[in-house]
């Protein structure tokens, strides 16, 4: 073999390897698609069964879904909480972004564990010790309860995006503001929100995804207001009511695609 | 950091050995908060005060927030769990027994359960990573011009709605569901298959097909990382592409494939959703034991203990299983 192999260009390897992975990735991405590609036909069929064969194309659940109100009030509320959640759960993880690529103190270490923490902590504990919390606050349980629990959740995923951006921004851009008589504070805002702001906006979008879809939490956390996923929980049980709940589903998933989408395309961009 | 200044730009007041930026070094760490700019002798003490006030600004809330909303309530499970009950309320003063945990001992179906549960959680995670490898190879090393498009691809059925997807899986392994439909109208069965839903089956391979994507993230980043000189070397050494990949592929990815495995593992033992919806009462995990404690049943307080010995078992057994592999003796 030649000084200029390697895996990547190996000719015997490619001819024998590529097209078996590549035929494993269609085969596999197939089979992902297939569930949720026979949920959305199913959504389409005139049949509240959900077999086959089917029935003739229908929109009657999608306009179902768009006419109960009670699923309309439940969208709004897992809006209003992501955005919530995600908002403050943004803040707080760009607060802790600056301060471990900025500063030196005792502590650092701690604050990271406990910021990054939530990711290995299994939701139903989480779930159980904020119960805990809010009964010993005598809180009750209501959409707060569910946005404050989607703060813990999306700080850790929103501290990994801002963390890796500020890392690539050079500290003597705000040597150089300083030098320039700017406060740190002045730098912080003129300077380097300004250079993050993709991170922070893709940070929050990603919070935002991960609190719409949360229903590990939200199930124990929700008083009588309920998040999508709870109140499309609740009408799982009603058989005939699947198709509805099914379309209601894909459009959401329409709409976390689009949203998914935005931030990759924010995060890609330096 | 030599080089890297403007020298052209600096003016006389800032003829410092420093960067402003401080970076963690021994001393600042000794020294706290107070005196994290301790190279910093010449600077005005305007910036310094500032920089300072700066940093309580920044680090309070965050700081105020997870105590009182991750550590005091993670806390506060503790003390629930050596409560005898929970009369008086959560607050109210109690004498700490360690009843619940005596309980949980004596009934041998709690702790099997959560045996169980990991069983179920090393499985799902197992098969993940494996099918998730390849995808993973393929995307760092074959996939070409299209990498980015076939990222995407895989990324698609993980943003899609947690709950439709298990749905889906419900209505595939049902019983006039897909599977049975096909099964029924080619003749493979004279009547409908009732194994496939309502057992731990259905709920790892569920939980399965919901982790694959998520998996593949950590290896990709692991094989992306793989200096690819190396290849080159173990080439020109004479190795074969078999020999190639088991030697410097594999245990350079371990890191990533290790990572992508715990990410999987850790969600899965506390699982309770999945089993509520696919599971029924044969698919059951440990995770709706403790659900039913603190809905159902109402006992607080041994719902408490079995959340503590879920999170401790799970650190500790993460803990363990990190120390006998240790990934960084791959990664060096």
């Amino acid at each position: 073999m030649s000084a200029r192999t390697s895996l990547g260009s190996t000719p015997s390897r490619v001819r024998t390897s590529a097209p078996i992975l590549r035929g494993y990735y269609a085969v596999l991405i197939a089979l992902l698609y297939l569930p949720i590609a026979i949920l959305v036909l199913f959504s389409l069929n005139a049949n509240q069964v959900l077999a086959f064969p089917l029935q003739g194309f229908t929109l009657q659940w999608y306009s179902n879904a768009l006419g109960t109100p009670t699923a309309l009030t439940a969208a709004r509320n897992s809006v209003v909480v992501a955005a919530g959640s995600s908002f403050v759960a943004t803040l707080l993880a760009t607060m802790v972004a600056i301060l471990v690529a900025r500063y030196s103190f005792r502590g650092k270490q701690l604050l990271l564990a406990l910021s990054v923490l939530p990711l290995i902590v299994p939701y139903i504990v989480l779930a159980v010790a904020l119960l805990l919390l809010f009964a010993a606050l005598d809180v009750n349980r209501s959409l707060w309860t569910v946005g404050i629990a989607h703060t813990v959740i999306g700080l850790p995923y929103a501290l990994l995006i801002i963390v890796a951006r500020l890392g690539g921004v050079s500290p003597f851009l705000e040597e150089a503001a300083a030098d320039l008589g700017a406060d740190y504070l002045t730098t912080l805002r003129r300077i380097i929100l300004p250079i993050i702001a993709p991170a922070i906006v893709a940070a929050w979008l990603v919070a935002f995804t991960a609190s719409f879809d949360e229903f590990a939490l939200a199930l124990f956390l929700a008083g009588a207001d309920p998040t999508l996923p709870v109140f499309i929980y609740g009408q799982l049980r009603f058989a005939s009511r699947l198709p509805m709940l099914i379309s209601l589903a894909a459009m959401v998933m329409v709409g976390t695609l689009t949203i998914v989408f935005i931030a990759e395309r924010l995060r890609r961009r330096t | 950091m030599p080089g890297l200044r403007c020298g052209s730009t600096s003016k006389p007041r800032s003829a410092r050995a420093q960067p402003l930026v401080t970076t963690p070094t021994p001393v600042a760490r000794r020294t706290g908060p107070g005196a994290f700019r301790t190279g910093a002798g010449s600077r005005p003490l305007r910036l310094r005060l500032d920089r300072n006030t700066t940093f309580w600004g920044l680090v309070v809330p965050p700081a105020v927030w997870l105590a009182l909303f991750f550590l005091a309530p993670l806390l506060l499970i503790a003390v629930i769990s050596l409560r005898p009950d929970l009369r008086g309320g959560v607050l109210a003063s109690f004498a700490p027994t360690i009843d619940q945990y005596r309980t949980l001992l004596e009934k041998p179906t709690y702790l099997r359960l959560f045996g169980t549960s990991v069983g179920m959680a090393l499985t799902v995670a197992a098969a993940a990573t494996l099918l998730a490898f390849p995808i993973a190879y393929f995307l760092a090393f074959r996939a070409g011009r299209h990498a980015g498009l076939f990222l995407a691809l895989l990324l698609i059925p993980f943003w899609t709605s947690f709950l439709l997807r298990v749905m889906a899986w419900k209505v595939m392994l049902g019983s006039n569901g897909v599977i049975n439909s096909f099964l029924l109208s080619t003749g493979l069965a004279r009547e409908p298959v009732e194994f496939l839903l309502y057992n731990r089956f259905a709920v790892i391979i569920t939980l399965v097909y919901v982790w694959i994507p998520f998996v593949a993230l950590p290896i990709l980043a692991g094989l992306h990382r793989i200096d690819p000189s190396l290849f080159e070397a173990a080439a020109d050494l004479g190795s074969t592409p078999v020999q190639r990949f088991w030697r410097v592929v594999l245990p350079l990815s371990l890191p990533g494939v290790i990572a992508g495995f715990f990410m999987c593992f850790i969600p899965t033992v506390g699982e309770y959703v999945t089993p509520l919806l696919v599971g029924g009462s044969a698919g059951s995990m440990y995770g709706n034991l403790v659900q039913d404690f603190f809905t159902k049943a109402a006992n607080w307080p041994l719902g408490a203990a079995m959340s503590l010995v879920m999170l401790l078992g799970t650190l500790a057994f993460v803990a363990i299983a990190l120390r006998l592999i240790n990934p960084r003796q791959f990664a060096a």
